[in-house]
């Protein structure tokens, strides 16, 4: 489900697990992301603000 | 020399492990001890536990004049820090770090001794509660103090039988010494390889399954009962018992500037004397073998660190000595200070394929990345071992230890692949044969690593 989402970021590996890129999203990926998380059955997948570096 | 030897080594031998290579005899005779050891294995009996009179004895009162003194608790953390002791569970964490952090956390604090020992080619911790409880006792009441903890638990595995047992009439015998103690209880868990992970330990102490869980919160934030929580290997404390008696300067004596003190070494394989032994950081692998009354067959490699270690080739190891700065080069490390010598007679590529399938046998059952890939790969080592493979097969297996790598709640898979993927560096010449030619003549001979006798799932969900 979180893979057809965001396919640009979430792949499965061969046994249907989501391999995630867990690099920065642009902005425009950001509410597909947000779906993707939303749509997850065990709350797996988080969308994180980017935490300032001090 | 610069070891010194558990002498209970037939009684210490897990049951039907091709670790017990029949009883041992007592090597201590012939071995001179070095200058400052032993030090936890001072007067290990030859039989039974070490009483509480006999402890005290040999190793002095227990400091406890300042322990109602907040000063003098903290006082011990600093002495830790000082004497630079790190972790012996295997991941070497500064010990006064992580006390710190527990004694500065929200709620009373709470101890739990990590005796678990879940590694199979692991015997110290065992060999500690079997023969020295009361080092490891005094280490608990010791942290307990100085963190501000009113009570400890010492957690066992099921199947530690004389461990619990001697354990328990320690903690009995404990009751007559004046002052206030801690509360010691003593508790098992399920075997498992993962049970003793930090974070499964405190979830079965919560009433949960022993399985890993996503940190954080940690242990040390929120552990058991939601407290702060200090979760110490047993040979950890066993060294806290003595730095608060002897000093930091005094454990520097021995071992490294950057890694100091002794240290306790499961050292099993073709020897005479396998078993475990007490030596400084930095001392050679030589001198440890040499103590253990040498090899009786030439030796193909060593893995360091258990079954989530990493192998090193035979042809090093006159070169080794037994520390983290030492091992790093090879990519390896002590672990819970574990050292297996493979003999050249037996068959890597076997061996490799057996403990790889029971590590994935060992899995919690959480993580599908784990569940699948661990068992994937097992299936290929084992049809690798079966020959006609050819490069297929290492490619399917560097596939998927990508793919498992990172993707677990816990350490294991990641363990695991570094014991598989190091095994694929270290015995390529052994497994090309098999590519080429399927089984040899080693592959029926009977297995040297050892294993548990009754491979168990870590959990019965």
């Amino acid at each position: 489900m979180c893979a057809e989402l965001l396919p640009e970021r979430i792949t499965l590996d061969e046994w249907g697990y989501p391999i995630v890129d867990d690099r920065p999203l642009s902005p425009e990926l950001v509410s597909h992301a947000q779906r993707a998380a939303l749509a997850c059955p065990t709350f797996a997948l988080l969308v994180e603000r980017e935490r300032r570096r001090a | 020399m610069i070891v010194s030897e558990a002498t209970q080594t037939a009684e210490l031998t897990r049951s039907g492990t091709p670790l017990s290579g029949g009883g041992a005899g007592d090597p201590t005779s012939e071995t001179v001890p070095a200058p400052g050891l032993p030090r936890l294995l001072e007067g290990v009996p030859a039989q039974g536990a070490m009483s509480l009179d006999r402890h005290l004895e040999t190793h002095g009162e227990l400091p406890t004049a300042k322990r109602r003194d907040r000063r003098g608790a903290s006082a011990l953390i600093d002495q830790i820090e000082q004497a630079g002791l790190g972790g012996r569970g295997g991941a070497n964490f500064p010990m006064a770090r992580k006390m710190r952090t527990v004694a500065s956390g929200r709620g009373k604090p709470i101890v739990v001794v990590n005796a678990t020992e879940g590694e199979p080619a692991s015997l110290k911790d065992r060999t500690l509660l079997e023969t020295l409880p009361h080092l490891v006792l005094d280490g608990a009441a010791l942290a307990a103090r100085a963190i501000g903890a009113e009570e400890a638990i010492l957690c066992v595995c099921e199947s530690a039988g004389a461990g619990y047992e001697r354990a328990a009439r320690a903690i009995a015998e404990r009751e007559q010494l004046p002052g206030h103690w801690p509360r010691i209880a003593l508790t098992a868990a399920p075997e498992g390889y993962v049970v003793g992970q930090e974070s499964a330990l405190v979830n079965h102490l919560n009433g949960g399954p022993a399985t890993p869980t996503f940190t954080p919160p940690m242990p040390f934030e929120r552990g058991v009962r939601r407290r702060p929580t200090l979760v110490n290997n047993a040979e950890t404390l066993a060294h806290v018992a003595l730095i608060a008696r002897h000093g930091a300067r005094w454990f520097r004596e021995l071992g490294l500037e950057d890694q100091p003190g002794s240290t306790l070494v499961t050292l099993s394989g073709p020897l005479a004397y396998p078993g475990v032994y007490e030596v400084e950081f930095g001392a050679s692998l030589s001198s440890l073998v040499e103590a253990a009354g040498g090899t009786s067959t030439r030796v193909r490699a060593a893995l360091f660190g258990g079954y989530a270690g990493t192998w090193v080739d035979g042809g090093a190891l006159s070169r080794l000595a037994l520390s983290s700065a030492h091992l790093a080069p090879y990519g390896a490390s002590l672990g819970a200070g574990v050292v297996l010598l493979l003999s050249e007679e037996a068959c890597p590529v076997a061996e490799t394929a057996r403990v790889t399938r029971w590590l994935a046998g060992q899995s919690a059952g959480q993580c599908g990345p784990c569940v699948h890939g661990l068992d994937a790969l097992a299936g290929t080592l084992e049809q690798i071992a079966l020959g006609g493979q050819g490069r297929r097969g290492t490619e399917r297996v560097e596939r998927l230890a990508a793919l498992v790598s990172r993707r677990g709640a816990c350490a294991h898979p990641d363990g695991a692949v570094r014991f598989a993927m190091s095994a694929m560096e270290v015995f390529a010449n052994e497994l090309a044969d098999h590519a080429r030619h399927g089984r040899c003549e080693a592959c029926a001979r009977p297995s040297e690593l050892p294993l548990p006798a009754r491979p168990r799932p870590a959990t019965a969900v």
